[in-house]
């Protein structure tokens, strides 16, 4: 059973002279967790807000839901729940303030609400919170906020603009682990990311963006089958030795990558590699065996970092 | 609870679009009310403390003064704490009215983008723009009850239909709230603009609007600034209504319409802008 919730064709968002979103094509099913993976300014933020139905497109079609949202954007948004890049809480009011005036925003009735905001203070761990005003909250608890409060309404979809940029690691695995569980049960999400690992850890499926387009879509295992090796070799020779030994490396192995500090050299063995490195007495400074990531898929597609 | 369990009614379940899409407004001013609220006792103070201020000093001092001078009744025939009072009503509107879109807006738009948040939800530009106002006129009504009671034991509402100056200050209340409004709607940057519009604006109209004197009394060369202040407006229908100050017929309908105009003109331009802003 595979419902498409989502049907973008031809998608395309111009500001003036400068095309955010080009020409894309996407569908999104129930019950999927459907990543964008890109750098900042892909253009991942402004397919979200087309798809949370406030900023109309330019050109091409679009349903979500089976609606077009530039006609029945209020009949659509009923139907999401939106965890903006920013928080957008409202800071004079308290913790379950924020959570009840969300649920009146959707037309709930009071008795349905007042459960549920206890529902979503245990699931964003902010029982003890509940009453303090939101100035108050860190960073994390505050994301954690504008999640629960995303699910007040107990969204179709759910819709996570970058969710875990500027909060610390141990912040994004509480963050991670409720995503995860919202996953479990089947709910749709859609998260933007930056982050290659989370992308791999919540996204059943995903589109990278570059500059607008789609440049592949596919599961992460399968992106990295796809455009990458098993493995990836990276070794540093100290900033001026890099250029110097890279047409040596180039013969070992298919493809190396010469960044600013390191080279990464891309095999299915990487200690093989490493050893077949060490036997020309090229002797790296440092030296790393890891599997292949969305990072190094990125790189192949674009020839950049997504972190700049 | 039932989010970790996974039992879910599911919105399609349990949102009614189409509702929202008629009360909309009722929930957005629903959650200004509950901002307002906690600001419950500063508010209250604010509106009883300045009325009680301004009637103790210039009200009652400088009317004792004119009436030492040139009698009890010397200006328009009344004391002039009564000539005085249907102003200060319609003036304590306006600031009131100002301060609740205001704010909000600057709120909503640009220090916590509440708004964005709001309009995540089926909510739209238009519904979030009426709740604030309606909201505002609320608050606005109250401070003008609040003033209006404080008016009764210093004697200075001596007609019968003396309540209705209420309804005129809140006309004032409106005009510059809708006006205001538009202007915090269109204020991308610049918060100092209300620095300027304060200054500039405001304080001239309060100065220039026939506030402390009747308007003829000032020079055609800045009279002309009463004709286009809302404020002078309602203090003109406010003194008819409080001690029958004399306005013919036709007059009465003309301070209605400039009353009017800014409502019509600032909502249309606050709602446009409003909506726009949501949707870039």
């Amino acid at each position: 059973m595979s419902e498409e919730l989502i049907i973008a064709r031809g998608l395309t968002k111009r500001y003036g002279d400068f095309v955010a979103v080009d020409n894309i094509d996407f569908t999104v099913s129930r019950g999927e967790s459907f990543g964008f993976l890109g750098p900042n300014g892909a253009g991942k933020s402004t397919t979200m807000r087309i798809i949370s139905s406030t900023l109309q497109r330019t050109s091409g079609e679009i349903s979500i839901l089976g609606k077009d949202p530039n006609e029945h954007g209020p009949q659509i948004r009923a139907h999401l729940g939106v965890v903006p890049q920013q928080d957008h809480l409202d800071n004079q009011l308290t913790v379950a303030e924020n959570l009840y005036i969300y649920g009146r925003y959707f037309g709930l009735s009071k008795k349905f609400i007042r459960p549920k905001v206890d529902e979503l203070l245990e699931f964003a761990q902010l029982e003890e919170k509940r009453d303090v005003k939101v100035e108050a909250l860190s960073g994390g608890m505050k994301r954690r906020l504008t999640i629960a409060r995303a699910l007040v309404s107990e969204p179709e979809i759910l819709m996570l603009d970058e969710p875990t940029t500027g909060l610390d690691p141990q912040a994004r695995h509480i963050l991670w682990d409720r995503l995860f569980r919202l996953k479990e049960q089947g709910v749709t999400l859609l998260i933007t990311t930056h982050y290659m690992d989370e992308a791999e850890q919540l996204c059943n499926r995903l589109i990278v963006m570059d500059k607008g387009k789609i440049m592949a879509e596919d599961s992460p295992l399968e992106l990295i089958k796809k455009y990458s090796t098993k493995e990836v070799l990276e070794v540093r020779f100290g900033s001026g030795r890099n250029d110097q030994v890279a047409d040596q490396l180039r013969q070992m192995c298919d493809r190396i990558e010469v960044l600013p500090d390191r080279i990464l050299m891309y095999a299915d063995d990487g200690e093989a590699l490493l050893e077949e490195v060490t036997a020309k007495h090229l002797k790296p400074l440092t030296s790393l065996v890891r599997r292949s990531s969305l990072e190094d898929v990125f790189l192949r597609l674009t020839g950049r970092s997504l972190i700049e | 609870m039932s989010i970790l369990e996974g039992k879910r009614q599911g919105s399609l379940n349990l949102v009614d679009a189409v509702k929202v899409m008629r009360r909309g407004t009722f929930y957005v001013f629903e959650s200004r009310m509950r901002v307002q609220a906690k600001w419950w006792k500063q508010i209250l103070l604010g509106q009883m403390a300045n009325p009680v201020l301004y009637l103790m000093s210039v009200g009652v001092g400088v009317s004792a003064m004119i009436s030492k001078n040139s009698g009890s009744n010397a200006i328009d025939g009344v004391t002039y704490l009564t000539f005085l009072a249907p102003a200060l009503l319609a003036s304590a509107a306006i600031q009131s009215a100002m301060d609740e879109t205001i704010w909000p807006t600057m709120e909503g738009f640009r220090w916590h983008k509440t708004f964005f948040a709001m309009n995540a939800t089926p909510l739209t530009g238009n519904q979030i723009g009426i709740g604030i106002f309606i909201s505002a006129l609320v608050r606005t009504l109250s401070s003008i009850l609040i003033y209006f009671l404080i008016l009764i034991p210093f004697h200075a509402l001596p007609s019968g239909k003396a309540w209705l100056a209420i309804p005129a200050a809140l006309f004032a209340g409106a005009s510059f709230g809708a006006m205001m409004l538009a202007v915090a709607a269109y204020a991308e940057k610049a918060d100092v603009m209300f620095v300027i519009i304060n200054r500039f604006v405001i304080m001239p109209l309060f100065l220039f609007s026939g506030t402390f004197y009747p308007l003829n009394t000032l020079p055609m060369a800045v009279r002309w600034i009463g004709w286009f202040s809302p404020l002078w407006h309602a203090t003109e229908l406010g003194r008819y209504f409080t001690y029958g100050h004399s306005i013919p017929g036709s007059t009465l309908l003309f301070h209605f319409v400039f009353l009017l105009i800014p409502i019509i003109v600032g909502l249309t331009l606050a709602l446009r802008r409003f909506t726009f802003r949501l949707a870039r």
